[in-house]
């Protein structure tokens, strides 16, 4: 079957890729620069799917909360501030074990700060973000079609491991319109899960909590999820290296910044210079494995639309090999190409 | 002929069933349970009428009522 | 001799954590033989709060969700709406339901969801010992509010019930009490009405239930069924409201 092509922008991808991966219950509250992505789900729901406009993002995260719980494939959007009013909600899914997507097109913060493109919320993403010891899987797409791919991964992800996993794109991904190529294949719909909530009819009820009061039950029960995410780290790297073999400056930037770190390099390469890119693709898991590197010239440029979130988590997996530069705006501004290849020209 | 069956131990001694029998046949007993607490005692010889106006009261669900 | 009155299917044979005298062992008892009798066990997805009926679930023999405060009917909402076949109901006390949940309520209640709420009001957060709630009484002294509550500072007793009864789509609103044994048969039967109507897809069902708690009034046992009789009925009158 020829595999359809059509126009759409980062957001109705998103919405698009959900539907494909059977997501059958979405709640939202509108944000911008994410509300395509609401209105698309609104059109396109299908009839037998539940499509909710709730009254606030805590209620929004909560009827995700619900419907996971029931079994169904979930989803949320917003944008930064609205992430933030959710967080008790994804601490809470994280602590139930359910399985939820939850897509945040950040904005510019603090506070109301603009709807100006950013990547900000690095750190609440990848720490966990709410209360507790948890995680996420991050998963930041960088073109409109790899935010449709990333989507139908990230219910299977959800799935898989029981965790809410998290589509981290920025305004520009989210606005930006670009051909997608739909993939052909009817995606199976919601899996059989033993411990959802549908009546206790021929079993012993399902029970959905996240509240251990017995003296060491808490305890047991975080090394249990620990253990689960210290399988994600092994198994859900990922990430897109670009001339890792002879790389003497390696840029390091995803989403949006990564597609303007790809047009530099391929400027300075054709002008001889040795230049490469790591693009993480999870940013939690962080990979590891592309900055294990023997040569100790290699520089590394980390280009962020924030002031040096990402930052950390490439030292940490550098560990001190190599010599590190930053680079990094927020509050609307973005790195330019001229900003880099000036940078790069100091390093170099 | 009626009676009334309380389950002592489950008993927290709240007394709302002494309160609401209307023949007065329950007790605050003597003894103490293994929570510790003074719990809820049936008199068999007083009458009981089977009303389970106690049952029904009783928070803890503590009493079988039998007709 | 036959065995007139026993504890029903829905309802663990176990003690409850609840203090002597409280009224959310009634309330549950209430809510699981209404759940026998109407024969939906195993069709049922309650939503515990969080408050002293935390873990509810622990009580009922059925499948249950615990929800973040207040936020029991976002989260009932999502079930119902993914399982419009099964019975789902919240149980939630004051503080969740009439404070931090308010919004949750009030938009669940007007977009007329197909659920069934019991709503404890004890006039008190029990669980966290004893503070001021939305629907502390005039002149109740509590630990947030030392004199007793003041209008003036603290505002009225919220009368969500009232309030909700206001919206379209609400179909059944009644309060009831827990101060006698007559009292609480009637709370059965409006606990019961709040279910059926959910089986038979009549819309948003809440019943208001006027619930002791000894411990946090400072009273015993039954000098609280007695304040609730003559004192906290003159504030929350009872009877079908919508």
């Amino acid at each position: 079957m020829e595999k359809k092509k059509i126009l759409i922008s980062g957001n109705e991808a998103i919405a698009e890729g959900a539907l494909q991966a059977g997501c059958t219950f979405y709640a939202g509250y509108p944000i911008t620069p994410q509300n395509e992505l609401i209105a698309y789900m609104a059109k396109h729901m299908p009839k037998k799917g539940v499509f909710i406009q709730a009254e606030s993002e805590p209620a929004a995260i909560n009827m995700v909360y619900g419907a996971a719980a029931a079994g169904a494939r979930s989803m949320t959007s917003s944008s930064s501030p609205g992430i933030s009013l959710m967080q008790e909600g994804i601490s809470y899914i994280a602590g139930s074990r359910l399985p939820a997507v939850i897509v945040n097109i950040m904005r510019g913060g603090p506070g109301l700060g603009n709807i100006a493109p950013a990547q900000s919320d690095y750190f609440q993403a990848t720490r966990g973000g709410g209360h507790g010891d948890y995680h996420l899987i991050v998963l930041a797409p960088g073109s409109v079609q790899e935010a449709y791919d990333l989507t139908q991964t990230s219910f299977d992800l959800a799935d898989k491991y029981r965790v809410p996993v998290m589509i981290l794109g920025d305004g520009i991904l989210g606005q930006m319109m670009e051909p997608v190529r739909l993939s052909a294949k009817k995606i199976k719909a919601n899996t059989f899960k033993g411990w959802a909530l549908t009546g206790c009819q021929g079993r012993k009820p399902n029970i959905v909590k996240s509240f251990f009061l017995r003296e060491g039950a808490l305890e047991e029960f975080n090394l249990k999820l620990q253990k689960n995410y210290e399988l994600i780290r092994k198994k859900e790297e990922r990430y897109e290296g670009l001339f890792l073999s002879d790389a003497k400056v390696i840029l390091v930037a995803y989403g949006t910044m990564a597609r303007i770190a790809k047009s530099v390099i391929s400027q300075l390469r054709s002008a001889g210079k040795k230049v490469g890119l790591i693009r993480p693709i999870s940013l939690w898991p962080f990979p590891q494995e592309p900055f294990n590197l023997k040569n100790k010239k290699i520089k590394y440029l980390v280009v962020e639309m924030s002031y040096g979130q990402m930052l950390e988590d490439v030292k940490l997996a550098v560990c001190g090999r190599q010599r590190i530069e930053f680079l990094g705006r927020s509050g609307g501004g973005v790195p330019s190409q001229e900003e880099m290849i000036n940078k790069i020209k100091k390093i170099l | 002929m009626a009676k009334i069956v309380i389950n002592q131990q489950r008993c927290k001694g709240c007394f709302l069933c002494v309160n609401f029998c209307p023949k007065g046949l329950i007790k605050k007993s003597r003894k103490l349970n293994k929570r510790g607490l003074n719990f809820a005692e049936f008199d068999p010889s007083g009458g009981c009428i089977g009303c389970a106006m106690c049952a029904v009261i009783c928070p803890d669900c503590c009493i079988e009522v039998y007709k | 001799m036959e065995k007139i009155f026993f504890r029903a299917e829905s309802l663990y044979d176990v003690s409850t954590h609840y203090c002597p005298g409280c009224g959310h062992g009634i309330a549950h008892r209430l809510v699981a033989e209404v759940i026998d009798e109407l024969g939906v066990r195993e069709k049922t997805i309650g939503i515990a709060p969080v408050g002293c009926a935390v873990v509810a679930y622990d009580y009922w023999n059925f499948d249950c969700s615990e929800a973040a405060h207040g936020r029991a009917l976002a989260v009932a909402t999502a079930i119902k709406r993914v399982h419009p076949q099964n019975v789902v109901f919240t149980y939630q006390g004051d503080g969740d339901l009439a404070a931090i949940g308010t919004n949750e309520t009030i938009h669940a209640a007007n977009r007329g969801e197909n659920l069934t709420v019991v709503f404890i009001n004890n006039a008190v957060y029990g669980m966290t010992g004893g503070q001021m709630a939305p629907t502390t009484l005039l002149g109740q002294k509590t630990s947030t509010s030392i004199e007793g509550r003041q209008k003036e500072k603290h505002g009225y007793p919220l009368k969500i019930s009232e309030m909700l009864a206001l919206l379209p789509g609400v179909t059944y609103v009644e309060r009831v009490s827990l101060q006698s044994p007559q009292e609480v048969l009637k709370a059965k039967r409006a606990i019961k009405q709040a279910f059926e109507n959910q089986i038979n897809n009549l819309g948003f069902s809440l019943v208001e239930v006027l619930s002791p708690c000894p411990t946090y009034w400072g009273q015993s046992p039954k000098e609280a069924l007695d304040w609730i009789r003559d004192v906290m009925q003159k504030e929350f009158p009872l009877g079908r409201i919508k």
